[in-house]
């Protein structure tokens, strides 16, 4: 990963400096499959981050995907990691999460993996309060199948399904979330580095059901099928028109079709997790 | 004894309430099911006994979740067990494949009642033996084992998670109705006396262990997350390191050998009850509720002087196939296979007995157990 020479040694080897993040990815899987300007490396980067600064011990670290292009994370970070089929990720960390309570177990799939064919599992495990951090990067698109429309494609986008734009309404995942119950909820896009950084850290450490949902750009597919430019553009795109509105209403945060993208931290509450309330640890708990 | 788990002692107990008693005596320490009749009183068996031994017990929003739950817990370091019947066994099928392809133990019980859909929610069936054999997409192996009893119920359970601790996959305990709703004297022994096989760790350092290159007898030592090994576990096709690889040239052993654990293992893992074989003319081979009349049907026969004995399959899955050429090849005049269904196991008889010994199915598609006289009339098809 990120190799760079640094200089050519007297034998004549070169001798590679290794990049900071290189010891939690697993660079032997390299190079990863992502299409240039796909936000989902962004996503990665800041988790890597995001986990170094949590504190969390590595070696207690799970992370667990689904199926389709964000599905692949598992196997690209080099910890514990599981694979599972397509929008399971959710009930296997569950039941890992359960299993060993001093891990600590993320979720790290895509919008089309944990909120269509995944979302029993989503909605269920976020009513539980389950100790999970998930961790869902939306890019609006199922890309690992070639650009098929999602319960997330916002209305009369165009798809390889919605040829004509797309006719559903789309999930406001923050909402739905919040619904749910959710302790903590926070959307930014790939742009906002810093603040995703911070939103992971966040995520990781809070006790409880914790979602940062991550807007992320496909310019492969959901871009070029609808005229949106390139990575460059979509970028560009997230910076003039992301607004930053912590504590916002969650019903208010939909997206639409190149609307505004509202971002920030939507929701950070304290409650006793699963866990806590079956094992009878707390005041609201009791088997 | 002390031990809570294993409640030494004569009970009088259902065959669900034995399976979910079998588990825990067997070490079963998470349990993640969903309601469904007739498997419900496992899962509420659980509920009620898990959070006194120390496990955890959660009901899951649906079975495809309740699998994937004891998957994880499963790698997480602790034995793990669902219960279902049809209509959520055919929704497990997805992540039972799962659990084949990156070997986890775990044990799942089928309380199995009429189909095909919902069919016949509180009666009786034995319909889904050859879906646990090929129910999930791709090429397997599996284990099934049917008991015919509480008792059978509860010791079978432990020898579910044994297998499934020995050979690294979800193991079938593929029980009935009528077995799982009967109420029958169960004896649980002393906890000391219950033979238990623990999963083989690794004792390789991390950076030296590759989580899926297997010992000699095809099975890979495992690792439970959170150890430091960093391991990559996926559905994927994959290398002897865990990692993806697209390739026939990586997919082809893979399969392979999956499937070679159970088959080159078969003679260690069938297991089989048999009755007035040695000069039998004609042989019931029964499984489950069933065996239970077959039986009496053997035994009035004999009674009447026919010449009719009784293979009790104990393990349907691996299938004992030497024992059934063995019996065609001495030149029994016929299999007779009375089961639950439209006929399952007898496709697998009849393809071991090869075409010269006729293997008769009765069939019953589900409801009630055989009346003895439909048995007696399939042997007299043969003894004419």
């Amino acid at each position: 990963m990120s190799t760079a020479v640094t200089n050519t040694a007297p034998t004549g080897e070169r001798q590679v400096q290794h990049h900071p993040k290189d010891t939690l990815l697993r660079d032997d899987r390299l190079p990863h499959i992502w299409c240039p300007t796909c936000g989902i490396g962004t996503a990665v980067s800041c988790f890597v981050e995001a986990l170094r600064e949590s504190g969390i011990p590595e070696e207690k670290c799970v992370v667990v995907s689904g199926i389709g292009c964000t599905g692949r994370v598992a196997g690209y970070l080099n910890l514990d990691s599981f694979h599972t089929t397509h929008g399971r990720a959710i009930p296997f960390a569950t039941g890992v999460a359960l299993a060993n309570p001093d891990l600590h177990v993320v979720v790290f799939s895509g919008d089309g993996d944990l909120v269509a064919i995944g979302g029993n599992h989503l909605i269920n495990a976020a009513r539980r309060n389950m100790n999970l951090t998930v961790i869902c990067v939306n890019n609006f698109i199922y890309g690992m199948t070639g650009g098929q429309c999602a319960s997330t494609t916002p209305e009369t986008a165009r798809t390889s399904t919605s040829p004509r734009g797309n006719t559903e309404y789309p999930f406001n995942v923050p909402y739905l979330m919040e619904a749910c119950g959710a302790s903590y909820i926070a959307r930014w896009t790939v742009l906002h580095i810093r603040r995703l950084k911070k939103a992971m850290t966040e995520a990781l450490n809070k006790n409880g059901f914790a979602f940062v949902e991550v807007i992320a750009p496909c310019s492969t597919l959901y871009s070029r099928r609808n005229k949106l430019g390139t990575g460059y553009d979509l970028m560009k795109f997230y910076h003039d028109n992301a607004e930053i509105r912590h504590g916002a209403n969650t019903k208010d945060v939909g997206i639409g079709f190149q609307t505004k993208i509202i971002v920030g931290k939507f929701v950070d509450i304290t409650k006793p997790t699963f866990l806590e309330k079956y094992q009878g640890k707390t005041t609201g708990g009791g088997k | 004894m002390s031990d809570h788990a294993v409640l030494t002692g004569e009970h009088f107990m259902t065959g669900d309430e034995a399976a979910a008693e079998g588990g825990l005596a067997a070490g079963c320490r998470f349990f993640g099911g969903y309601p469904i009749t007739p498997a419900t009183e496992v899962t509420e068996r659980m509920a009620e006994r898990l959070p006194e031994v120390g496990g955890v017990f959660i009901q899951m929003e649906d079975e495809m979740a309740s699998m994937n739950a004891i998957l994880g817990a499963s790698w997480a370091g602790v034995k793990s067990m669902s219960s279902t019947s049809g209509p959520g066994f055919s929704l497990m099928m997805e992540n039972f494949g799962l659990g084949i392809m990156t070997e986890t133990p775990c044990v799942l019980v089928n309380v199995q009642r009429g189909g095909p859909s919902t069919g016949l929610p509180t009666l009786v069936g034995q319909q889904d033996m050859q879906q646990c054999k090929w129910g999930s997409h791709g090429d397997f192996e599996v284990i099934a084992l049917s008991p015919s009893s509480p008792q059978e119920a509860f010791d079978f359970a432990i020898h579910a998670f044994n297998l499934s601790e020995q050979y690294r996959l979800p193991v079938f305990l593929m029980m009935d109705e009528s077995v799982g709703h009967m109420f029958e004297k169960v004896v649980i022994p002393p906890a000391d006396q219950i033979k238990l096989v623990e999963r083989r760790y690794t004792t390789k350092k991390p950076g030296d262990y590759l989580p899926f290159l297997p010992d000699e007898d095809l099975v890979p030592p495992m690792i439970k997350f959170g150890d430091g090994y960093r391991v990559h576990v996926t559905g994927l096709t994959h290398d002897e390191k865990g990692y993806p690889v697209m390739e026939q040239s990586c997919h082809h052993p893979l399969v392979t050998r999956l499937v070679d654990k159970i088959k080159k293992n078969a003679h260690k893992i069938y297991m089989y009850d048999e009755h007035y074989l040695d000069d039998a003319e004609v042989v019931m081979v029964s499984y489950g509720i069933t065996a239970r009349i077959a039986q009496q049907v053997v035994e009035e026969c004999r009674a009447d002087g026919k010449k009719v004995g009784h293979l009790r399959l104990i393990t349907c899955w691996p299938f004992p196939e030497a024992k059934i050429r063995e019996l065609a090849d001495r030149g029994v005049k016929g299999f007779i296979v009375p089961e639950i269904n439209l006929g399952q196991m007898s496709l697998e008889v009849e393809r071991v007995a090869g075409r010269g010994v006729p293997t008769i199915c009765v069939p019953n598609a589900g409801g009630a157990v055989h009346k003895p006289e439909e048995i007696h009339a399939a042997v007299r098809e043969v003894i004419k």
